[in-house]
């Protein structure tokens, strides 16, 4: 029995339509983002969370991210982001093609753009996977104090950051990594710093005109550098050597810092990975016919919709690890 | 299908395209000269843009205005919220805009109370 207009109407949410005109597949799609993007909201704030409560010390991302593919020891500092933010706005851009191509039924295009997606979605993984890299073999090097805070080393006559490799002298020690095959089974360590805190301290000392930069930001933004006779008492603080950045220690100032980035921008490019996936099972679906014989290419619209929103969630981070 | 439902205008109608596919380029255009702008702000920080701003340097409010207007054309045109229905677009932004805000101002607002404590107490973070 068909329902007149009227009734359709009074029966809007009594179940068989749409009253969202949307179907259910999209329905729940849009469910689970606005949950991942609650979920993501969270973690971008418990960030700011930190940040606000070490905002007189937070590291510099200026000064953190400075390298691009190709480019060695040349300071370019945003430009690999930026490039990054271009590719996956792009990967965006062949998505909402294909999709509309899927509006148009025609099969070619979509597998086409679905390509090109996919390509995107990759080479942006990939970039990503360099940035840790970096960001995880560090530059520098720095000491640590028993409180936790970086010393970094700058040359008092021109200002610049001086890697703890170019003052380090080497002293004869009998000191080796711990190996469970050594030693008690239980206990082991990771590799050992490539010169150890009596080194570079030592080094230290002896070269006159390096001094020592803290975590503390002056009133213009910029990290303080200690006097000679300060950092020669500071120096006397240090308790580890760090090298790059991992989840417990981090060259580069806060180690909250290091924490964030990797969990945030991992969960992320985890989010880019199984996007992906997604859009490559789709893409061999639209290959070999699957949603030519349905009738719609919806699954390629709430495919697009996952896709768009972890452009979307990149943008954001883009916004609070790289620009603020 | 909804091929015929595109709403083809964005800027208020300021700029009306002539069909989806112009649209989605229109879009890219935009928010690739957004992201532009963001970038080269964020290279050569002027000096003007870093006074501060409920405790906030000007440059990081626009940097988070300039990213909510690229998140804003995501949505509605990459995304078609747009071309839904007003109860779709609501039920979807609505619990975001409500939650999210309320969330930054309980955790900034107590960051900032415990930034004041260490850096205001008796005991300094100093060894």
């Amino acid at each position: 029995m068909e329902l007149t207009a009227a009734e359709k109407e009074a029966n809007l949410w009594s179940g068989g339509q749409r009253p969202l005109n949307a179907s259910y597949g999209k329905l729940m799609m849009w469910f689970f983002i606005v949950s991942d993007a609650l979920t993501f909201s969270g973690f971008l704030v418990s960030y700011g969370f930190s940040r606000f409560k070490n905002i007189d010390s937070w590291p510099i991302a200026d000064e953190v991210f400075t390298h691009f593919p190709f480019l060695h020891g040349i300071d370019a500092p945003m430009y690999y982001v930026a490039l990054m933010t271009f590719i996956l706005i792009f990967s965006s851009v062949t998505m909402v093609l294909a999709v509309d191509a899927g509006h148009h039924m025609n099969k070619s295009k979509v597998t086409f753009y679905m390509l090109l997606t996919i390509i995107g979605g990759a080479v942006f993984v990939g970039s990503q996977a360099w940035e840790w890299k970096n960001f995880i073999k560090g530059e520098y090097g720095a000491l640590e104090t028993k409180g936790g805070q970086i010393l970094q080393f700058i040359n008092a006559d021109n200002g610049e950051r001086v890697s703890i490799a170019d003052f380090s002298i080497s002293i004869p020690t009998e000191r080796s990594a711990h190996k469970g095959s050594n030693g008690v089974w239980y206990k082991s360590e990771g590799t050992l710093p490539s010169y150890s805190v009596n080194e570079v301290v030592e080094g230290f000392q002896g070269n006159k005109n390096l001094v020592i930069r803290i975590e503390k930001l002056d009133t213009n933004g910029q990290k303080i550098i200690l006097s000679r006779d300060d950092s020669l008492d500071k120096v006397e603080n240090a308790v580890a050597v760090v090298e790059g950045a991992n989840l417990v220690h981090n060259e580069y100032g806060n180690r909250l810092f290091a924490d964030f980035f990797f969990f945030i921008t991992g969960f992320h490019g985890f989010h880019v990975f199984s996007g992906v996936v997604i859009n490559l099972i789709i893409f061999f679906n639209v290959i070999i016919g699957t949603y030519e014989r349905r009738g719609h290419y919806e699954m390629v619209e709430k495919v697009g919709l996952y896709w768009h929103f972890v452009d979307l969630v990149w943008v954001f981070v883009f916004t609070f690890f790289y620009l603020v | 299908m909804a091929e015929d439902l595109h709403k083809l205008a964005i800027f208020r109608g300021l700029l009306k395209f002539k069909s989806n596919v112009q649209k989605i380029w229109g879009v890219l255009i935009f928010l690739s000269i957004v992201t532009t702008i963001e970038v080269v702000l964020g290279i050569l920080k002027p000096e003007f843009l870093l006074s501060y701003f409920l405790n906030m340097k000007l440059l990081n409010w626009i940097f988070i205005i300039l990213t909510l207007v690229k998140a804003y054309y995501i949505a509605w045109d990459f995304m078609h919220i747009r071309d839904e229905k007003g109860s779709l677009q609501g039920s979807i932004v609505l619990p975001l805009i409500i939650l999210i805000p309320y969330l930054i101002f309980i955790l900034v607002l107590e960051a900032d109370y415990i930034f004041d404590v260490m850096n205001t107490g008796f005991q300094s973070w100093n060894f």
